[in-house]
């Protein structure tokens, strides 16, 4: 151990496998002095690191500029989430899983709950789904902007990133109108809603989709022709058709190979086989196929947002069944969103059992029939599955989730192994991980 | 396998050799009318203590136990497995690698034996009748303390070709949770199987480095588990605590 008086130095010592240098800034001369003999350097990049896209440590092994091995460690953002949920009921389950996949938290309950109402036999009713279709595509708009704008600004690109979360506010807002809560919203409940939609939803809409159409060309014209931004992406990162289906990766980056697999077609769930869309693809597995791919993507899913209004049409939000639906509407009191006051005074001075029951379902939940169920929608980041099992109880014998960015992560160094440093950036930004989702 | 003379009564958790290993299994699963997946339940609202007021302590549940479905499956099934059948037939595997077949709301569930694993996953993946491309996930479940062959390795098959997906599904012994790894054939397995070791402490012979992966490196125990202890909650007042979440009342 070598050191100075200057706190800043670089320290050194040898190890069993050759020398290690701590650097903390400002020292590299004694460092390169020393060093320069010696190609080989091994680098942690992040957890705290403001272009590896969240808690996401990066290890690099360096030969000069150029990445000879990548690997990436996770963890960092790990809380448990699927154990916790086997200590609550089936409907509190919904409040963590849609804090996993903090940028598609509407995917997530949507597809929890479809795989308790597998489980349980039931199906939504249609105002539900179509509900939830338009919840999920708005979320995948808002998933997507902060794809492109969290990677434009790892790169560099910091007018896009305003852009981005400028256009994801319009969209927050109006979930935020929409379901009482701009994140987290626990609005999709096993069995339908928790509430209806409120009465002006149409006319916000609306003036959301007038306001997208506007500012969607903006990217086109901010990104995608920029000379910068398209020497940063094409050809880097490059994973072919092959490599995606070995390694498991699912989404915009299959896609970007070349397959157009999106479960939303092949595998349709919430009535998606009603609805009229495209999916568009690329052959060029690059980085920049992928940034156009999600382009492409909110464009349509503005399109299906508007052919979801259209089949909006009044009915219950709720399966009719009071053993699952729950007991309360919620309403918005004078001091906030609650039961709502007629329910309340049903339960308090009428009737006994109604009390009863609400007490029963409301702290005890309802029961869901032994079994396994496995259930995959298409998130904004590809396959988003749900293997719940149930020993019969009020509570989840297991809730496992298949994070589409857990298994897409893993193509990180088949993409980066032998590129600049500078691309890594790019091809992290180009798979979107969220790291909430992958660590759970 | 070598083991015919083996003594079938070969107490299962006890010191045996894995080539040994599937006669005990089968004996335990025999014991218990085949693949045990739950937890017997007693009584009601944990109250185990005092006398029994709910008037539920008589209740006695037992635990699930997924029942074979006999043909015809219905669907496509029938078809899938007469092509399944006949692809392990044409590569010599034989034909009780599947322990079991369920049906249960539309999925397709084969329970195999751990030996078998890998060459049934290289035959679903590679033969052209089945063409299972993707592994889209594998998960652990622990069924709980008092079931044998409480730990689960559970495979979701996706065939992109035909559009159908399976599950495959091997039953372990807590004292003996190794499975052979699929790394070799789907590469996507690798940080599923970390990850399930991680959690469950199921070893995968075979992956290239089953090290933790959300846990931190030098924790000790798999969180997953049933039997894993919980942190209660101190309050200060009186040196009382609020209990672990798996020691409070449930309803369940």
């Amino acid at each position: 151990m070598t050191t100075t008086d200057d706190p800043y130095a670089a320290t050194s010592r040898d190890t069993t496998e050759g020398r290690v240098y701590t650097v903390t800034g400002g020292d590299w001369e004694s460092l390169v002095d020393d060093a320069q003999h010696d190609e080989r350097i091994v680098i942690n990049m992040g957890p705290q690191h403001p272009s590896t896209h969240g808690v996401l440590r990066l290890v690099l092994e360096l030969e000069g500029e150029t990445v000879t091995q990548a690997r990436s460690v996770i963890g960092y953002l790990h809380t448990g989430i699927e154990k916790n949920c086997e200590y609550r009921t089936w409907t509190q389950g919904v409040t963590f899983v849609t804090r996993m996949d903090y940028l598609a938290p509407l995917h997530n309950e949507t597809a929890y709950c479809l795989a308790v109402e597998k489980l349980l036999g039931i199906e939504a009713p249609r105002r539900a789904q179509v509900v939830r279709v338009l919840l999920m595509e708005l979320n995948r708009i808002s998933s997507h902007l902060v794809a492109i704008a969290t990677g434009g600004m790892e790169l560099g690109a910091l007018t896009g990133m305003t852009a981005g979360f400028r256009e994801r506010e319009e969209v927050l807002h109006l979930l935020e109108h929409l379901t009482g809560l701009r994140m987290n919203h626990a609005f999709v409940r096993p069995g339908g809603l928790a509430q209806d939609l409120p009465a002006d939803a149409p006319e916000k809409v609306r003036d959301f989709l007038k306001v997208m159409h506007k500012r969607l060309p903006d990217y086109d014209r901010l990104l995608t022709g920029q000379p910068i931004w398209q020497k940063r992406l094409k050809g880097v990162g490059y994973l072919p058709l092959d490599g995606c289906l070995a390694l498991g990766v699912t989404g915009p980056i299959l896609r970007a190979a070349g397959l157009p697999w999106d479960l939303r077609k092949v595998d349709p769930y919430c009535g998606y086989q009603e609805y009229d869309f495209e999916v568009p693809t690329s052959t060029d597995a690059d980085c920049f196929a992928r940034f156009l791919l999600r382009l492409d993507e909110i464009r349509i899913s503005l399109g299906l947002v508007e052919q979801a209004m259209k089949k909006l049409e009044p009915g219950p939000v709720m399966v009719d069944d009071a053993k699952i639906a729950w007991p309360a509407q919620l309403a918005l009191g004078a001091d906030g969103l609650g039961n709502s006051l007629e329910h309340i005074r049903k339960i308090m001075s009428q009737s006994m059992e109604s009390l009863i029951h609400h007490f029963k379902l409301v702290t005890e939940g309802f029961r869901v029939p032994a079994g396994q169920v496995y259930v995959p929608i298409e998130s904004p980041r590809g396959e988003l599955g749900y293997h719940l099992v149930s020993g019969g109880g009020t509570r989840p014998s297991r809730v496992h989730v298949l994070d589409p960015s857990f298994v897409n992560l893993q193509s990180m160094p088949a993409m980066c192994e032998g590129s600049m440093v500078a691309d890594v950036i790019a091809a992290v930004a180009s798979i979107d991980p969220v790291m909430g989702g992958v660590d759970r | 396998m070598s083991e015919e003379n083996e003594t079938p009564a070969a107490e299962p958790g006890g010191e045996h050799s894995s080539a040994e290993l599937s006669t005990a299994d089968e004996a335990v699963h025999e014991a218990h009318g085949g693949v045990v997946a739950g937890e017997a339940r007693r009584g009601m609202f944990g109250a185990g203590d005092a006398g029994d007021t709910s008037g539920f302590g008589g209740l006695n549940l037992p635990a699930h136990v997924p029942q074979p479905t006999a043909r015809p499956y219905g669907g496509w099934f029938d078809a899938f497995t007469d092509e399944l059948v006949a692809a392990m037939a044409e590569k010599g595997l034989p034909a009780d690698a599947v322990r079991q077949v369920t049906i249960d709301r539309g999925e397709i569930t084969f329970y195999l034996r751990r030996e078998q694993l890998l060459p049934m996953c290289r035959l679903l993946r590679d033969d052209p009748a089945l063409r299972f491309e993707l592994l889209s996930s594998v998960s652990g479940v622990d069924y709980g303390v008092d079931v044998p062959m409480r730990l689960h390795s559970v495979y979701h098959l996706l065939s992109m070709t035909y559009r159908r997906r399976i599950r495959l599904e091997v039953a372990l012994d807590i004292d003996d949770a190794h499975v052979p790894s699929v790394v070799e054939v789907y590469p996507t397995a690798d940080w599923h199987e970390r990850e399930t070791w991680d959690m469950f402490g199921i070893v995968y012979d075979g992956h290239p480095a089953l090290t933790r992966i959300l846990m931190p490196d030098d924790w000790d125990g798999h969180p997953q588990r049933k039997d894993y202890p919980l942190g209660g909650i101190p309050v200060e007042y009186k040196g009382a605590e609020i209990p672990p979440p798996d020691q409070r009342r449930t309803y369940s």
